[in-house]
């Protein structure tokens, strides 16, 4: 009886799961189309990317605010540099970009942002909330210095390839998220590395008493952050084929729901990468039948807060005696 | 029952338990109207139970409660405060961000009829209070600027403004200075002479005799005693009602003979990070040899922990002195320089800082030596549960499976899963930090032969302890610290348990 039970419990997300699917298919005839499970793969990437990397901090006792900013910025910078290029006044010289060249030079920057989220949170102990709410705001503020707050757009067709081509029978957004997945899942169930962010969100004091470096974890584990939310920037700005000032706003709160539904606890040390992939397609699958119904976007926001209500009270249930 | 005089409360036949420990077992006291009834003991002897059932923060227990011949039970604190009994916790409970007059009235301010706080008469009868307590502090000033002295004064305040008629006081030297100490004796003296009783629990004797007007003695969660006239009591007698119990078929540590020294300290010092002038601990010197056992005594506060946790590089910044590990000088910054020098520390709060409760045996099992368990740079699941099955065979942990987690395990099984975590680091020397705290009878009976069985396989063992019995029991020597420094040093021969308590209250 208590195996019926804890087998229920743990594939609780895929039971939702499997009966929305079954739900949506009796009450529409294009939701059960492979066509729409491409577009839902698809328009999930993206919050899949980025919820990775909320796992991961939030595992480690963190919380990320600042994803949404950090996607706009670093899109922003790759697209920029690969349209424009980046001229250096001061000692009169000029670097053209090609489309790998500028998709690095995003990803760096989504890694430094991250890193310094890090650094502020381990050397200054500012509390992950407010030092990712400064970064928000920072991020943000430099996305539109560096645009200008004009969208930047026409960035050519082999950079469009990475947000709306397809590669053997996949989109290539999938692939990305996909790789991107499997690789964390590989680093929080066999490496060291996610070991100790499972310590440290269980018990930081055990974890650092048991000789585990809680700074170098946690700057990690932020750049990570700051890394994926570049990979996510660089999938929309090509998918629009241009990159918005306000690309990603809001973004953080879809993240970090997809990570609740999911499973994972906000008091960190408990949680899984797949938790999170299934998270993030409750929410995909029920956006997409909520449009498919003729729901009205208004409707569609208050049942989306609904079901993160739903699956906070149920995980709140399975574990009692937490806090 | 009748009314006695001069008795304001009487406690009878009190019981406590938790799950399966006896913290008091029949234990019986009287408070006598307007004198200070000072409760001695050892730690664990059950004051701190006591008192929190007097005061009403445990409403559960076996026993009656008679408050001037009149049957009382507590529900909660606030119950008892009705009553007329306040406690003054040793942690100080005061909101640091507000004024001593929102303290005070914390709970039940005053306000006019629209429901605004009538801050005026607040602090009008909160500086009354301060003067009763001969005190001229502003009611305004925030908690936060206060000295630990005049927040205690606050706490008092606290307790006149409920009109108590007895004040509980829990350590109350423990954090302040002297002429602090001076300033709260004499308002203990004005209390006695307004008619208040005070309960005081402390085992500073020294500071004790100058306040106390009769004596308790409380002994492994039973009475043991009273001396109703103080000052005929010498210190010898206050020992003596402290320890001095008959020591029957208690364990015993085999004796081996022991290798080369293991580990030697020079003159460790740490000083207290805000105030360098001043020591939690000073000039500390010990060594221990292979498959020895150095018990460290010391009760609360003495520096025990700070002693351990220095050595194990959490305090590196600010200490100073030498560390030897098999005769070479070691610096120890981290704990990972800790762990790499052969050094491992089962902290004392196992819960807090020993385990990660949510995760597996066998993560916490390989938690400090994780390199062991990984294979061509990834984590060997198998390796991990051969790991933890070895040491749960070895220290017989009581579980299903590697893989249950480990906040389903007893308390003595816990501990030993951190035991486990630090035997996989193969340590040279390990520190065992209140090994025994809170598991019952039988599980302090296996864990003293592991101590015992780990000695004899070369380890050395530094096992921190504040109950006396137990230190004896495993030690092949016993250094006692007490504030900031070493008071006392014995060896089988010489161990008593009324010299050892007589240099660990110094």
């Amino acid at each position: 009886m208590t195996d019926i039970k804890s087998t229920l419990v743990k594939f609780q997300s895929i039971i939702a799961l499997l009966v929305l699917c079954i739900v949506l298919t009796i009450l529409s005839d294009r939701f059960f189309t492979l066509e729409n499970g491409w577009n839902i793969a698809r328009q999930i990437s993206i919050n899949v990317c980025i919820s990775v990397g909320m796992t991961l901090v939030i595992l480690a006792k963190g919380i990320d605010l600042s994803v949404g900013s950090m996607l706009a910025f670093s899109g922003a910078v790759a697209a920029g540099l690969l349209k424009f290029g980046l001229e250096i006044p001061a000692i009169n010289t000029f670097v053209g970009f090609t489309v790998f060249g500028a998709i690095l030079a995003g990803v760096v920057v989504g890694g430094a942002l991250g890193l310094f989220n890090g650094w502020m949170i381990t050397r200054f102990k500012v509390p992950p909330f407010v030092a990712t709410l400064a970064m928000l705001t920072i991020a943000r503020g430099a996305t539109m210095l560096w645009t200008g707050g004009f969208p930047i757009t026409g960035l050519g067709e082999n950079f469009a390839f990475i947000g709306t081509g397809w590669f053997l029978g996949m989109p290539m957004p999938v692939w990305i998220t996909a790789i991107v997945v499997v690789l964390a899942v590989i680093i929080t169930n066999k490496t060291k590395f996610g070991r100790h962010i499972y310590a440290i969100g269980g018990n930081e004091s055990a974890a650092r008493l048991s000789g585990i470096n809680i700074n170098k974890v946690k700057i990690w584990v932020y750049t990570i952050a700051g890394i994926l939310a570049a990979v996510g920037g660089i999938i929309l700005t090509s998918r629009l084929d241009s990159a918005q000032p306000n690309a990603g706003m809001s973004y953080e709160l879809d993240s970090i729901a997809a990570v609740v539904i999911g499973g994972t606890s906000l008091s960190g040390g408990r949680g899984s990468i797949m938790g999170t992939v299934q998270g993030a397609l409750i929410i995909g699958v029920l956006n997409s039948g909520l449009v498919l119904l003729n729901v009205s976007p208004f409707w569609q926001q208050v049942i989306k807060g609904l079901v993160i209500l739903v699956a906070v009270i149920m995980d709140r249930l399975n574990h009692p005696h937490e806090d | 029952m009748e009314k006695k005089p001069g008795i304001f409360l009487e406690a009878q036949n009190i019981t406590k338990k938790f799950g399966g420990i006896t913290a008091l077992n029949n234990v019986n006291i009287n408070v006598h109207t307007g004198k200070v009834n000072a409760i001695v003991g050892e730690n664990g002897a059950g004051k701190s139970t006591l008192m929190k059932i007097l005061s009403g923060v445990y409403p559960d227990y076996e026993g009656d409660l008679y408050l001037n011949g009149e049957k009382v039970n507590f529900s909660n604190p606030k119950d008892a405060m009705k009553k007329g009994i306040a406690i003054m916790h040793q942690e100080l409970n005061l909101i640091p961000y507000l004024s001593i007059a929102d303290n005070i009235f914390l709970g039940r301010e005053l306000h006019n009829a629209l429901g605004v706080l009538d801050s005026k008469k607040m602090h009008k009868k909160t500086k009354e209070l301060l003067e009763r307590l001969n005190c001229n502090l502003n009611p305004k000033t925030l908690v936060s600027e206060l000295r630990v002295g005049e927040q205690q004064l606050v706490e008092i305040a606290k307790a006149l403004l409920e009109e108590a008629k007895l004040v509980i006081m829990d350590e109350p030297t423990s954090a302040i200075s002297d002429s602090e100490i001076e300033v709260l004796f004499k308002i203990i003296a004005s209390l006695k002479e307004q008619g208040v009783s005070i309960l005081y629990i402390s085992h500073k004797l020294d500071k004790l005799r100058l306040i106390a007007d009769r004596y308790i003695g409380l002994r492994d969660g039973n009475t043991v005693g009273t001396i109703e006239n103080a000052k005929e009591a010498s210190k010898e007698d206050l020992i003596r009602l402290m320890v001095g119990r008959d020591i029957k078929n208690i364990y015993k540590k085999d004796s081996v003979d022991f290798g080369d020294e293991v580990l030697r300290i020079e003159n460790i010092c740490l000083p207290k990070v805000i105030n360098k002038s001043t020591f939690l601990l000073k000039d500390i010197n010990f060594s221990v040899k292979k498959g020895e056992v150095l018990g460290l005594f010391g009760l609360m506060g003495a520096g025990r922990t700070e002693l351990l946790e220095t050595l194990f590089g959490l305090h590196s910044k600010i200490m100073s002195g030498k560390i030897y590990v098999e005769n070479k000088e070691v610096r120890i910054k981290s704990v990972r320089d800790a762990i790499k020098n052969g050094i491992g520390l089962v902290p004392e709060d196992r819960k807090e800082d020993g385990l990660v409760l949510g995760m597996e045996i066998s993560k916490n099992v390989s938690m400090a030596s994780i390199n062991n368990v990984v294979k061509s740079g990834f984590l060997s699941t198998k390796l991990e549960a051969d790991l933890s099955k070895k040491y749960i065979e070895a220290l017989k942990i009581k579980t299903p499976s590697e893989k249950q987690l480990s906040k389903n395990l007893s308390g003595g099984n816990q501990q030993k899963v951190v035991l486990a975590k630090w035997l996989a680091t193969s340590p040279k020397v390990l520190f065992l930090d209140e090994p025994t705290r809170g598991i019952d009878v039988n599980a302090k009976n296996e864990i003293y032969h592991l101590i015992n069985n780990l000695a004899k396989k070369g380890l050395g063992i530094v096992v921190v302890s504040s109950e006396l019995p137990e230190i004896m029991a495993i030690s092949d020597r016993i250094l006692v610290l007490s504030d900031t420094r070493i008071t006392g040093y014995f060896d089988q021969a010489s161990a008593n348990e009324e010299a050892i308590m007589k240099a660990a209250v110094v």
